[in-house]
């Protein structure tokens, strides 16, 4: 049962078409991200989503109830901003009450809450500071407490982690989730950054050109990506281009290898088709068996710790796989020639 | 010390001369009223003068009812224009600063000709609606010294997404500029209210002309009319325009939030 459900959302500016035909269903509690690269239509349709702006076309229905033409100060949505936005003239303690003061609340109940707020981002003790004396990782935290004290329906979160240094963006995403778990609330994340999405989402929709490319979780984003372009933005990959020697037996041929795939293909003998493989599916020979063996010349070793990324032509395409570092495993020299293996179910075949 | 250090110091010299030489004639000359000794005979006169408390009194609420409605005017507005038409800016800039290239002789014929006691609305036919005309009239004057520095205060402040957190927040219009936009621009509100302060207690033609007992015309009747009393006045115009200057200071200092941006 969907908890909220976005229907045809579209989005023009002039004459520029932003978003399209955007629908979406999000159950109740789930943390879904929209991910995608700049332009691509994510913010809008979450701006839409918080009501910050009004859709062309479509209609967004939260709880079952219609909320489209709803303001945003009356759809009950938290919402955290990549820039913080936080209050200046506020403290942090007036900050986070600021949603329950507009709302009402009795003081008994704006001063407990805010106290739990405080304890659950862990800064107590930082009530009566201004947003100046904290670090951007603390004003994320306090932007966060603000935005579901007064207990949203929905949290939508607009590139929180953005303006971040990596190290506290790593571990306030694991915050940030925690949190969402420990409340239950359904949020709504939107990022740039694929490995942000991947490790904290349940369900991921990837857009490009303000459509849906694909929605899914993580695992199937990752594995089985519908088009050439979530497999192409979603991870690093290696596209070997070739041609259907046998459609109903699945197999295409790239340069003098036959890939047999794990699946037929809808496509006729000597359609040109673009097969994708992950680096880390790419084997050394030796280290496990495969279901095909293709020679490979090594052209560039990187030892990057407990991985070993290599570049090397195979089959007229340039590629890179990982191998994890062992010991007993010396990575191959630069310029000899090795032999790997690709198993059939890794080889992914690309629509357009 | 190098020659540029030594052009600088002979640079604020001769513009501290420049600044303070006269007020130290004026106030000189203000302290002669008694022949042979210096004394304050002059300040004890016009402090003592029921026209001047009156007079001043007077200016100084026009003042501050100038001040609360250019602060209404100016911050809604301001606000709007960041916020929602952005493209219109430089339209808005161009009518506030208006008051500057239209003379207040123009602009008083105007009310006249306008709100007389044969027009539609006779503001000019009762006192309060001839105070309440001059007030707009001081709230026009000082529009484009308002409007900047609004303008300014706001340029500081994240506008848009801070509304937008408001919004979010389930806060309304009202809420977000007296609660959030109104505080942050404060500093600036103040320097554009010591501004207003200054041109309303030192005005001269649309109080005269509207026949309404101000200071500003009263200080012409004094210079007119008497030889020390013009000098003390001009000191006592000074040190309540440093005042101001002072209290803003005082205000911007007391402000916890506008530290780090200082």
């Amino acid at each position: 049962m969907s908890f909220i459900q976005l229907n045809g959302l579209a989005k023009q500016f002039g004459p520029t078409r932003v978003v399209n035909d955007f629908s979406l269903s999000i159950p109740k509690g789930a943390f879904v991200s929209l991910l995608g690269p700049s332009g691509c239509g994510k913010t809008t349709v979450l701006r839409m989503l918080a009501g910050l702006e009004q859709p062309s076309a479509g209609s967004i229905t939260i709880d079952g109830k219609d909320v489209t033409t709803l303001k945003a100060n009356q759809r009950q949505i938290g919402m955290v901003f990549q820039a913080y936005a936080l209050f200046p003239n506020l403290t942090v303690a007036e900050n986070v009450a600021f949603g329950l003061r507009v709302a009402g609340r009795p003081r008994t109940e704006i001063d407990r809450r805010v106290a739990e707020m405080l304890e659950l981002i862990g800064l107590p003790d930082l009530g009566a500071r201004y947003p100046f004396q904290l670090s951007g990782g603390q004003q994320q935290r306090v932007a966060l407490a603000r935005a579901i004290a007064p207990r949203p329906r929905v949290l939508l979160l607009d590139e929180p982690l953005s303006a971040l240094d990596a190290k506290i963006r790593v571990s306030l995403r694991s915050e940030i989730r925690a949190i969402q778990r420990e409340l239950g609330i359904t949020t709504v994340f939107v990022t740039h950054d694929q490995e942000e999405a991947l490790s904290i989402s349940d369900q991921v929709v990837v857009m490009y050109k303000g459509i849906a490319e694909q929605a899914g979780t993580p695992f199937e984003i990752y594995n089985a990506p519908k088009t050439s372009f979530v497999a192409t933005f979603v991870g690093t990959l290696n596209v070997l281009q070739g041609e259907v020697e046998d459609g109903a037996a699945g197999t295409v041929r790239v340069g003098e290898a036959r890939l047999p795939l794990a699946a037929p293909i809808a496509a006729a003998k000597g359609a040109r088709v673009a097969l994708a493989v992950r680096p880390e599916s790419v084997r050394l020979k030796g280290a496990e068996t495969c279901d095909i063996e293709v020679p490979a010349d090594i052209q560039d070793v990187s030892f990057l710790g407990s991985v070993i990324r290599i570049r090397a032509a195979m089959l007229g395409t340039r590629v890179e796989f990982d191998m994890f570092n062992q010991p007993d495993m010396p990575p191959p020299a630069p310029g000899s020639r090795v032999t790997v293996g690709l198993n059939s179910r890794d080889l992914l075949l690309l629509a357009d | 010390m190098t020659p540029g250090r030594v052009w600088a110091w002979v640079a604020a010299g001769f513009g501290a001369i420049y600044f303070a030489l006269p007020l130290i004639g004026t106030f000189e000359f203000s302290l002669r009223a008694r022949r042979g000794v210096y004394s304050f005979d002059a300040y004890r006169s016009v402090l003592a003068d029921p026209q001047f408390q009156a007079t001043f009194l007077y200016s100084v609420v026009m003042a501050l009812l100038t001040i609360v409605m250019g602060v209404l005017i100016v911050t809604p507005t301001a606000f709007w224009v960041r916020l929602k038409l952005p493209s219109i800016r430089p339209v808005v800039e161009f009518i506030t600063l208006l008051p500057l290239v239209i003379p207040p002789i123009v602009l008083v014929f105007g009310y006249i000709r306008l709100y007389n006691t044969a027009s539609v609305l006779p503001l000019t036919g009762s006192t309060l609606g001839t105070n309440l005309l001059l007030m707009l009239g001081y709230t026009t004057l000082a529009l484009p010294y308002m409007y900047r520095a609004v303008d300014t205060g706001l340029r500081t402040l994240d506008v848009r997404t801070i509304t937008e957190a408001a919004q979010m927040l389930g806060a309304g219009w009202l809420t977000i500029l007296a609660r959030l936009i109104l505080p942050n621009v404060l500093v600036a509100v103040l320097s554009g209210a010591f501004l207003t302060f200054a041109i309303v207690i030192g005005e001269y033609v649309l109080a005269a002309l509207l026949n309404r007992p101000a200071f500003g015309p009263y200080m012409v009747w004094m210079g007119s009319n008497r030889a020390y009393e013009p000098a003390a006045l001009a000191v006592i115009a000074f040190a309540v325009t440093w005042g101001c200057l002072g209290l803003i200071q005082l205000a911007t200092r007391l402000a916890p939030h506008t530290r780090a941006r200082r």
